[in-house]
């Protein structure tokens, strides 16, 4: 039993309110769609979430089975437009490092750093240092985080960036398996990820009514 | 695989700074292009030399401890890394120890163990080679540690390093007066080592314990 709550936010930045009196519930399997259009305070508000941002006003939290309710930060997946890998190591080296940081104790993955990259389609990069990646391929190195330590939100900002057709279909079908094993996804996105869940749209008339 | 977190970010720490571009080395070679360079600037007295060496290797090691500070916490944050680590579950302070820590590996400890070969250029007495060098290996860690503080100040500024000097320059005042008159006790019959050595590890102590609060404190402050 997972349940994220989220009631009567209120996310500022630089004196100016991006969102106002949000509120909404995530429950097993749920995803939270965030679109609007740039500037709209999309990643300020995944920023928020990830508990890198205090909120102006208002509660988010995470509840489970095993543990009380809690700032979903520490349980969460962050996927920012920055990738953090280090270009001087390689795939590997920077997965197994995310692993040991990341993974939440008592959860064991079916996944290692090998077979995390084979099933994002990039088990020859492994490797490599990610200096030598492209774009798409970085992007994979950090999408292969999500299934190497299981967390049960995950934050996706913009998760399609530089992902090719097959790269997207897989990180949909990822992201489809996830919602089906009872983990919630909040995702802020332009292009449709293929998942159904709530939408909010921010930036626009009724702006905090998530529907 | 399933190596502790903290271990883990030593680990990579260490890797990063050893691969190219990291600038492991480069705080050495930094030491030894000063402490060659001083002789040249003061002239062939061996006396002044040997008078002034233990403040030179100080001062070159404050030099080369702040020079590869400004990117400790700039790399990550410019990554995202440090995203990721203010939002996980193993405490900030701590992750800021370690990283210092690692830092303080790669190349504070390598300054120590080259002072003594230094000390060399400097004419320095080789009775006061113990002195240097066990001064340096107490007194660097607190360089590091004070400089991280200045490092998390300007994490968002992109010339942040001249500023982290500015910042931590006039903070590690006591340390160098403390390591250089317990480095120079060796060779003057005046002053004890113990003493300044004592008060060296107790500010030293003191930056382990309370630097990591101010460096995390500033951290999540930048972040938002």
């Amino acid at each position: 039993m997972l349940k994220a709550t989220c009631e009567s936010l209120d996310i500022g930045r630089g004196g100016r309110l991006l969102v106002e009196n949000l509120g909404f519930t995530l429950e097993n399997g749920r995803a939270l769609i965030v679109s609007g259009p740039n500037g709209a305070g999309k990643s300020t508000l995944l920023r928020a979430f990830a508990g890198l941002l205090p909120p102006a006003r208002g509660r988010w939290s995470l509840a489970c089975d095993t543990r009380e309710a809690q700032e979903p930060g520490a349980l969460a997946h962050y996927l920012g437009h920055a990738e953090a890998s280090k270009p001087a190591l390689t795939a590997r080296e920077n997965l197994e490092f995310w692993h040991a940081m990341l993974a939440l104790p008592g959860t064991a993955s079916a996944h290692t750093p090998d077979s995390a990259l084979a099933a994002l389609g990039a088990p020859q990069i492994v490797d490599l240092p990610v200096a030598y990646l492209s774009a798409g391929q970085r992007r994979r190195v950090a999408l292969a985080r999500l299934l190497l330590a299981p967390r049960p939100l995950w934050i996706l900002d913009e998760p399609l960036t530089a992902l090719d057709t097959a790269g997207q279909a897989l990180l949909q079908a990822m992201m489809r398996e996830h919602l089906l094993l009872g983990g919630l996804i909040v995702a802020a996105t332009h292009a449709p990820l293929g998942i159904n869940g709530l939408h909010l749209t921010l930036g626009a008339p009724g702006d905090g009514a998530a529907a | 695989m399933t190596a502790s977190p903290l271990a883990a970010l030593f680990l990579r720490e260490i890797r990063v700074a050893r691969r190219i571009g990291g600038g492991g080395m480069m705080g050495v070679v930094f030491f030894l292009i000063l402490v060659t360079i001083t002789p040249f600037a003061i002239g062939p007295d061996l006396n002044l030399l040997s008078r002034i060496g233990p403040a030179i290797l100080w001062i070159a090691a404050l030099l080369s401890t702040l020079l590869g500070l400004d990117r400790l916490f700039q790399a990550d944050h410019e990554d995202g890394s440090l995203d990721l680590m203010l939002a996980c579950e193993t405490p900030l302070e701590l992750i800021v120890l370690v990283k210092c820590a690692a830092h303080w590996t790669v190349t504070g400890l390598p300054l120590v163990i080259a002072a003594p070969l230094f000390g060399l250029m400097l004419a320095l007495e080789p009775d006061s080679f113990g002195a240097v060098a066990a001064s340096l290996l107490v007194g660097t860690p607190a360089l590091t540690l004070l400089g991280a503080i200045g490092a998390a100040l300007t994490v968002t500024l992109r010339r942040g390093g001249l500023l982290t000097a500015i910042l931590v320059l006039p903070l590690a005042v006591p340390i160098l007066i403390f390591g250089v008159s317990s480095a120079a006790a060796a060779t003057s019959a005046t002053t004890p080592f113990l003493t300044p050595f004592l008060i060296l590890c107790a500010l030293t102590l003191g930056a382990i314990a309370s630097a990591p609060f101010a460096v995390a404190a500033a951290l999540r402050h930048m972040s938002e």
